[in-house]
């Protein structure tokens, strides 16, 4: 159980951290050129700015989820 | 970092833990977290119309991660979440004309502030109440994971009130295989209708009435309600987040980057899910009403609006 335990948070531990330089790199590249188009279209076009939202958060989580279960997965398939 | 369309400086950092923070309750308790999120992005300078507009479509970036990972774990009845939207996005609406009738009589902050208040004091009351008396009628029950069918198998104190409300027999009568209950239409209708005027009326998913209620009035198993209301968060939350992107409450940027941390978040809450009997999840659910009660007390004393 205790080993079971210290190799889930082992883990857990080198997916944040891959996560996190992938986050960071997320932050610096597509942010940064999404956030003046997405702005123009914000002033412009509300309803499509509603819609590319939406289309936005969902596809971004759909990602992160498979981003973060394949890390997982690969870093605990590694481990074992 | 400068997010253009709300006019916000804000550290990555910081909207990546909160939404991390949010995440955790979000993926074990089946909550949206806006009693969190709200305040936080206040915190930081947002103006409270796009608090409220970017929470909801944070809210449906989380609900996303959770409510896949809870239907990884078998804790979604999707037939249910789908009905329930129908009810919750009407209920949203009626829940939004009471605040603009109250905005027109000019009595709006105190009578949302008093109605909250009673509401989460009950809920948290209830709960602490049904599920110690069910933990202490249970005692020695296995402890360790509680997957599948054990999750299904749901004890409460509640349930002979629960049973009854199931037999009332008002066409027509829903199946739902996946939750283990047969019970009318216009009962789960009832439910998600309620959820919706008060999300509508006090903001936010309001997954701490939802969730609850379909643990209590429906008979859903808590791992269930938890994995359900996520999933019928997406749907509400999202005609709420384009009504309010409409409006231009909604900087997507700012839900953007707190969802980068809500991923792992909420991963983590609903896996946690699988170590906790029902009843011990709804114990923990007790302080987050609470929460919310007490930040409304602190708004009244203070005049200050979190």
């Amino acid at each position: 159980m205790k080993k079971e335990t210290a190799t889930t948070l082992r883990a857990f531990l080198i997916e944040l951290a891959v996560y996190a330089v992938l986050v960071v790199g997320y932050f610096l590249l597509v942010l940064h050129f999404l956030g003046d188009w997405l702005y123009q279209l914000e002033i412009r076009h509300r309803y499509t700015y509603a819609g590319v939202a939406i289309l936005l958060i969902i596809g971004q989580a759909v990602v992160l989820e498979s981003v973060t279960t394949s890390l997982l997965r690969l870093i605990r398939g590694r481990s074992e | 970092m400068y997010f253009p369309i709300s006019g916000a400086h804000i550290s990555p950092i910081y909207l990546a833990i909160v939404g991390f923070l949010i995440g955790i309750l979000g993926g074990f308790f089946g909550v949206g977290g806006s009693f969190i999120a709200g305040p936080a992005l206040r915190a930081m300078g947002v103006d409270w119309n796009f608090a409220v507009g970017t929470d909801l479509a944070h809210i449906v970036g989380k609900s996303v991660v959770a409510a896949k990972r809870h239907r990884a774990l078998g804790n979604v009845d999707l037939k249910l979440g789908l009905i329930m939207a129908f009810g919750t996005i009407a209920g949203a609406e009626v829940g939004a004309q009471l605040i603009q009738m109250l905005k027109r009589a000019g009595n709006v902050n105190v009578v949302v502030s008093i109605v909250s208040i009673a509401v989460y004091v009950s809920i948290s009351t209830f709960m602490i109440w049904e599920s110690r008396k069910t933990l202490s009628q249970n005692k020695g029950s296995p402890r360790g994971k509680v997957k599948g069918a054990k999750a299904k198998e749901d004890e409460s104190s509640f349930r002979h009130v629960t049973s009854s409300i199931q037999r009332l027999n008002l066409p027509p009568m829903i199946k739902l295989p996946a939750s283990g209950v047969t019970i009318s239409l216009w009962i789960i209708l009832f439910v998600a209708f309620i959820g919706g005027v008060f999300s509508g009326f006090l903001g936010g998913g309001a997954g701490y009435i939802r969730m609850p209620s379909m643990v209590y009035v429906l008979g859903i198993p808590t791992h269930l309600a938890v994995g359900t209301d996520l999933f019928e968060i997406i749907i509400s939350a999202s005609y709420g987040t384009f009504s309010h992107a409409i409006k231009g409450n909604v900087d997507i940027l700012i839900a953007l980057v707190m969802n980068t941390g809500a991923a792992i978040g909420a991963q983590i809450g609903a896996i946690s899910t699988q170590y906790f009997a029902g009843p011990k999840i709804r114990l923990a659910f007790v302080p987050l009403p609470l929460i919310g009660a007490a930040i409304v007390i602190y708004t009244l004393i203070s005049g200050h609006k979190l």
